[in-house]
């Protein structure tokens, strides 16, 4: 794959307030690429700069190899979905998607054909006229998308488009962006704060945290092999715990030494181990290394949630097999289940 | 007694509109009056019109009114809604700041900003006259401009413009094809505003004014001291004329409203 | 964020030439006394001791005699009229609002002049009193004329603001004040006056802003010898030429202003 966007050692201020600290990213061509992060994080500020709404205060922006970041946002050949969509409400839905193309003074049969188009790729056909301010949430996404799809970009810009819808159309529109992407075979930088949004959608997530880029890597990489603690909690539920390694593939907590996949680190050093509650299996007390009494037990749907507390913590199970409260538990995990990060500073 | 006070109550409306209207009303029947009395109509005529329009001294007067309100008007809602536009871009100071400095003219009693616009001109040595009673029109009808146009931006999503540019619309275009359309009702309202504002005005023209250039604001001061039905004649038109934006302004889009639905139901 | 920030230099430029130097210039004035020429110019308090006289005090307090008489008039005509309107229902209580406003777009020296033609002594209501036989009574440059002009031209400014406010009320309010026992009387004063004083505020600075200032109305209807504040400065200005009194005197009515907007604002910030 080419590289499309590259970032380097981008930073931004505003206010006194450094937003952006130093980023470093590669972007592809035709990949579903999502900035992942708590609010605060500097990922919109990092969309704003790669469209241009934004300059940085230093750091090079590589478009195809090319410097843009003094390049105005109507120069650049990538378009934005906005956050509450930016919708011209003076306009109608035709005219609204028609607009990009009105700028560059298309011809207007050719504009008619690709604004149809587009309106039947978002499932849209027959709204030409209809006001946008009377359009459902989903519909205007809709709109908000084909307006920006029909200038054909190299890039489509996505901040937080799904934040405004409820859980079940949200559910629907993630399917249809990712059939979009796919259809028109172009690269997508998707803003979000929903980590559920992002593993299930992306070819790669990018998970930020005050102003830094914490991982970078595919959904499955980031959840199984976070790199650092924020991750790991941002991501999933995990149970953290400080331990020591050994030496390569022994690790140390709770007393016990444990078996586990993980090498490349100092012999004795002190480590972080992530346990995801999923991974951890319910025994019987007889024979296991760690024990202790079921403290809670939550119905959640499709699995029960259980708290065991052991001498030193209490550990997040997530089962579906129910237990009793109260009960003597031993909980067990493989050496594949373990995983072993870098401890924070 | 329900009835008692909804007739009393009716009663007391009619009482204050007759109160605001009479004076207009006599002043528009006399203005047809065929003599100069002020109590008693002798009959119909149009001498007072006739005798409006071969006095030159107030045709100029009405001239300089109307051209000055146009070109104030313009000039002032230009500037009032870049104004706004700009100021919704700053940080909260300076922002604060110049929307208090803007609150200055229309908190001011006229008269005080008269006093300090002639100050500024005499001592810039500008010939009182037309030019100067433009200038000061301009500067007391930007901020009422900018007022009324101030809220409209900022109730925009601040997107707006950047989705424009986005879909590669230079800043320019942006502003006249999203921004300004969006905005239109404010700009309206300044517009209103302002003409009526400059056209009005009496105190800050008095003041700044000079070598004979008047207004009708102006005109009317000086001649109060004899009765003089032109003036009713020229009172009689600018009223129609006022009338008649009024009813535009109010019933236009009340009949643009029906059309609309009509055409809903249609389709 | 980037673009359209520019768009301000112009009116910072130009509110600073035509709003701010205008101030300092005038501050400038009302506190030297060298005239008009920059070289000998001098700092003194003189000008504001002279305000001080009995003549400038007598006109300083009939000014404010006539500003507050004018504003509790209109504060009663005006209250009462926004507040039936506000019962009638949404389309006619527009139309009435709109009627309220006309005049206001109508030049203020045109409807001024209107009402010489009805007060003077050969005019229409003493045509109609001599009819009646009330005789002819001089009405044209007495407080009785320039009060009539004043509430006449002030009195959409008390109306609007108070109608605003009325007509935003939740009616709910007054259902629940009805609810827990007040009658009438009493719900009015304690439930609706009490929230229509946001609106009852701005009519007041706006009409005591424009019955102090004023200077054309006294001078048409209450004749040449009738000196408030205004007239006072416009005589300084175009007749006397002490301009340095002139600013001093318009320093003073700027000031009053302003201490009675941030009166208010207070009033209204320790009502809520």
């Amino acid at each position: 794959m080419n590289t499309l966007i590259e970032l380097n050692n981008i930073a931004k201020t505003f206010d006194d307030q450094q937003v952006l600290k130093g980023i470093n990213l590669k972007i592809y061509e035709n990949e579903f690429l999502t900035l992942l992060g708590p609010s605060g994080c500097g990922k919109t500020t990092t969309l704003r700069i790669i469209a241009g709404f934004d300059e940085p205060d230093c750091g090079e922006l590589l478009f195809g190899g090319i410097e843009i970041s003094k390049l105005p946002p109507y120069k650049r050949e990538v378009n934005t979905v906005f956050q509450k969509y930016a919708l011209f409400p003076h306009l109608d839905v035709f005219e609204n998607i028609a607009f990009g193309l009105n700028i560059k003074k298309t011809e207007k049969t050719v504009v008619k054909q690709k604004v149809e188009r587009m309106l039947e790729l978002v499932g849209l056909s027959g709204f030409e006229k209809r006001d946008v301010t009377s359009l459902s949430g989903g519909q205007q996404q809709r709109v908000a998308i084909a307006r920006a799809l029909i200038n054909e970009p190299k890039v489509l810009l996505l901040d937080e488009p799904l934040g405004a819808l409820d859980a079940k159309l949200r559910k629907e529109m993630q399917f249809e962006l990712k059939k979009i992407q796919k259809e028109v075979g172009i690269t997508f930088i998707y803003v979000t704060h929903d980590q559920e949004e992002a593993l299930s959608m992306s070819d790669t997530v990018v998970v930020m945290n005050d102003g830094y880029i914490q991982q970078i890597g595919t959904p499955t990489d980031v959840y199984n092999e976070p790199e650092n603690r924020f991750v790991a909690s941002f991501i999933g539920e995990s149970n953290i715990i400080e331990g020591i390694m050994i030496r390569d593939c022994l690790v140390s907590f709770d007393d016990f030494e444990f078996e586990c996949v993980d090498k490349g680190f100092k012999d004795n050093e002190e480590v972080e181990v992530v346990l995801r509650p999923e991974d951890i299996d319910i025994v019987s007390p007889e024979g296991a290394k760690l024990t202790g009494t079921v403290e809670s037990v939550v119905f959640k749907g499709v699995h029960y949630e259980i708290m065991v507390k052991s001498t030193y913590r209490s550990y997040m199970i997530h089962t579906t097999d129910f237990c009793e409260e109260g009960k003597m538990v031993g909980l067990s995990f493989g050496p594949e289940d373990i995983h072993v990060m870098w401890k924070m500073v | 007694m329900k009835r008692l006070a909804k007739i009393s109550m009716g009663f007391y409306v009619v009482l204050c509109f007759a109160f605001f209207y009479l004076p207009i009303f006599i002043t528009m029947i006399f203005s047809f009056n065929s003599s100069k009395s002020l109590t008693k109509f002798t009959g119909f005529s149009f001498k007072w019109y006739q005798e409006l329009i071969n006095n030159q001294e107030i045709m100029s007067a009405v001239w300089v009114s109307v051209s000055v309100a146009i070109l104030a008007t313009a000039i002032s809602t230009i500037l009032g809604t870049i104004t706004a536009i700009g100021l919704t871009r700053h940080r909260k100071l300076v922002k604060e700041w110049l929307l208090n400095v803007n609150n200055i003219p229309i908190m001011n009693p006229e008269i005080v900003t008269a006093i300090g616009l002639m100050l500024l001109f005499t001592a810039m040595r500008i010939d009182k006259g037309y030019v100067t009673m433009l200038l000061a029109h301009i500067s007391f009808c930007t901020p009422y401009v900018i007022t009324s146009v101030y809220p409209k931006v900022r109730s925009l999503d601040n997107n707006i413009a950047n989705a424009a540019m986005d879909l590669g619309a230079t800043p320019w275009q942006a502003l006249r094809k999203v921004i300004i359309p969006m905005i239109k009702p404010g700009i309206y309202a300044g517009v209103l505003l302002a003409f009526t504002m400059s056209f009005d005005d009496f105190v800050i023209s008095y003041f700044v004014s000079g070598n004979g250039v008047m207004n009708i604001s102006m005109i009317v001061y000086n001649m109060t001291k004899r009765t003089n039905p032109t003036i009713n004649a020229l009172s009689t038109i600018v009223i129609l004329v006022i009338f008649i934006a009024v009813a535009v302004v109010n019933i236009v889009p009340i009949l643009k409203r029906k059309k609309v639905t009509v055409h809903e139901k249609n389709n | 964020m980037r673009y359209f920030k520019k768009l301000v230099r112009p009116y910072i430029v130009w509110s600073a030439v035509v709003i701010i130097i205008p101030l300092l210039m005038m501050l400038l004035y009302a506190f030297t006394n060298s005239g008009n020429s920059l070289i000998n110019i001098q700092f003194t308090f003189e000008n504001f001791k002279r305000f001080a006289e009995p003549v400038y005090l007598n006109v300083f307090l009939k000014s404010l005699k006539l500003g507050i008489l004018t504003v509790a008039i209109c504060l009663v005509l005006g209250y009462a009229l926004a507040y039936i309107i506000a019962q009638f229902k949404e389309s006619t209580q527009n139309v009435l609002i709109l009627l309220v406003t006309v005049p206001m777009w109508i030049n203020m020296l045109l409807r001024t002049y209107a009402w010489i033609s009805i007060l003077s002594d050969n005019g229409l209501l003493n045509a109609l009193l001599s009819k009646l036989g009330l005789g002819p009574v001089s009405m044209m440059y007495t407080d009785f004329a320039v009060m009539i002009g004043q509430v006449c031209d002030f009195l959409p400014f008390m109306i609007i603001p108070i109608h605003t406010s009325l007509s935003k009320m939740d009616k709910s309010f007054i259902e629940a004040s009805y609810d827990l026992g007040a009658n009438p009387i009493q719900t009015f004063f304690k439930v609706v006056f009490k929230l229509s004083i946001p609106g009852v505020l701005n009519g007041v600075i706006m009409v005591f802003l424009l019955s102090i200032s004023t200077f054309v109305i006294p001078k048409l209807l209450g004749g040449g010898q009738y000196v408030l504040m205004g007239n006072l400065i416009e005589s300084q200005f175009v007749s006397v030429g002490d301009w340095n009194f002139g600013s001093a005197i318009s320093i003073i009515l700027a000031a009053i202003i302003l201490f009675a907007i941030r009166w208010m604002k207070k009033v209204d910030a320790a009502d809520n």
